[in-house]
């Protein structure tokens, strides 16, 4: 059993079955993993900030160069218009990019390798940038769909390539994310339970693979958050500054 | 290049993936709806929280404390500015105020040099007039010296001949035929005698 690479993405059951009515709510490992996560991110947040002062200790530095970067992604990607979504933008990153890490930790459970938890990020994400879009510029957001300067013979086959891609939105969001960190933790699995089937003597090269691998995968936990992040940027800016 | 190995890595796990499943067919536990529920509403939940304590709380601060410290620093590059200003206005007093001095101590020495070429200048000609007057007094006494000189040279040599004709020979001469010898002699010498 603890050699299927897949083990490690099972859920279970912690503590009592909670039921809501008919909903089985209860807390798993994901959700104690969740929790940790935005304790953490809270946790560290709330140190950065406590003494606020003129010359930034090393976690208030921390603090603020988070702040920064996310508030320079923002504005570079989405204008200054996108400020009032900055909280929601630097939580997602923060708490994905947490996510990740955490899942970096042998024995924890990486809550972002899981399509459901990506999807319905992307999910809300793609349904509230097209509200948003909606209340900005009404019925004219439909625009988007028919980028200009196209020849009109072209124009009802570029229109469906259109909607079809901003359908997929959520779908290659979460897909990218979920699938980055399954095939990541896979594959270290994998190359984990190599070393110990190739034993003292052939198990040194899928250690050091797997030593490599885990160099890559805190790479990736950080890239993917970035992207998802910067993605959640750019639909934001689709449909905040709409112009083709 | 790290995209190119990623990806390589990530068709390689596939790879295994699959002869993993093959022995396990235990599947994916990401696609097993059991605790889709759960996970949704616990991220719900924690994600929501984190979103509301992070925008009520802390990221309010970090951007107050951020602003602070920029109008810190925009202020403290503002008085920097207003000092260096300031002591350049007082360079260039002070250099002006040396530059005057300068001015003012060079008047001061042309005035007093002039003064004293003045003074200088005034006695000298004081003393050059007094130098003439005695010179012209001078010369005039030499003048007169030199032309009282024949006569008086004529008189003793007339006093002298009469003296010695008398003693040699005896015979009172007469004074006037011995003058007259005498005067012509002296015109004829005259030359050898004065020099000029």
């Amino acid at each position: 059993m603890a050699t299927n690479p897949m083990h490690q993405f099972e859920v279970y059951r912690i503590g009592p079955e909670i039921k809501l009515g008919e909903i089985d709510i209860s807390f798993t490992n994901a959700s104690l993993f969740m929790v940790i996560s935005s304790i953490a991110i809270l946790l560290v947040f709330n140190l950065g900030t406590k003494k606020n002062s003129l010359i930034p200790s090393k976690i208030q530095l921390l603090a603020e160069l988070s702040y920064t970067f996310v508030s320079k992604m923002i504005s570079d990607t989405a204008g200054s218009k996108a400020k009032p979504y900055f909280s929601f933008i630097f939580s997602l990153f923060m708490f994905v990019l947490f996510c990740n890490m955490f899942g970096m930790i042998p024995y924890t459970f990486t809550v972002t390798s899981h399509i459901i938890v990506t999807f319905m990020l992307a999910a809300f994400i793609f349904i509230g940038v097209t509200i948003i879009g909606f209340m900005k510029h009404g019925i004219g957001y439909l625009k988007l769909f028919v980028p200009s300067g196209v020849p009109i013979v072209l124009l009802p086959l570029i229109v469906v390539i259109e909607i079809i891609s901003y359908l997929s939105r959520p779908i290659s969001l979460s897909v990218r994310l979920f699938a980055n960190m399954m095939a990541g933790h896979t594959m270290m699995k994998v190359f984990g339970g190599f070393v110990i089937s190739l034993g003292i003597i052939g198990g040194w090269l899928p250690l050091s693979f797997s030593v490599a691998l885990t160099g890559l995968e805190i790479l990736v936990a950080f890239l993917q958050a970035y992207v998802f992040a910067i993605l959640t940027c750019i639909y934001l800016n689709d449909a905040l500054n709409l112009h083709h | 290049m790290i995209k190119k190995i990623f990806f390589q890595l990530i068709f390689l796990s596939f790879l295994l993936l699959g002869e993993a499943f093959a022995s396990e067919s235990a599947g994916m536990p990401q696609l097993n709806p059991e605790f889709w529920i759960s996970q949704i509403f616990w991220l719900i939940l924690t994600f929501g929280t984190l979103y509301v304590v992070l925008a009520k709380l802390i990221l309010p601060k970090i951007s107050a404390n951020l602003e602070t410290r920029k109008s810190q620093i925009l202020e403290n590059i503002e008085s920097a500015e207003k000092h260096r200003e300031e002591s350049e206005q007082k360079i260039k007093e002070y250099d002006k105020i040396i530059q005057d001095s300068k001015i003012e101590a060079k008047n001061y020495f042309n005035k007093a040099r002039e003064k004293i070429l003045k003074d200088i200048n005034l006695k000298k000609e004081n003393l050059d007039k007094e130098l003439n007057k005695e010179i012209k007094k001078a010369e005039i006494e030499i003048e007169d010296l030199k032309n009282k000189a024949p006569e008086k040279i004529n008189k003793i040599a007339i006093e002298v001949s009469t003296d010695l004709i008398q003693q040699l020979i005896g015979v009172e001469v007469n004074n006037s035929s011995i003058s007259a010898i005498v005067n012509d002699l002296s015109k004829k010498d005259k030359d050898k005698y004065y020099g000029n």
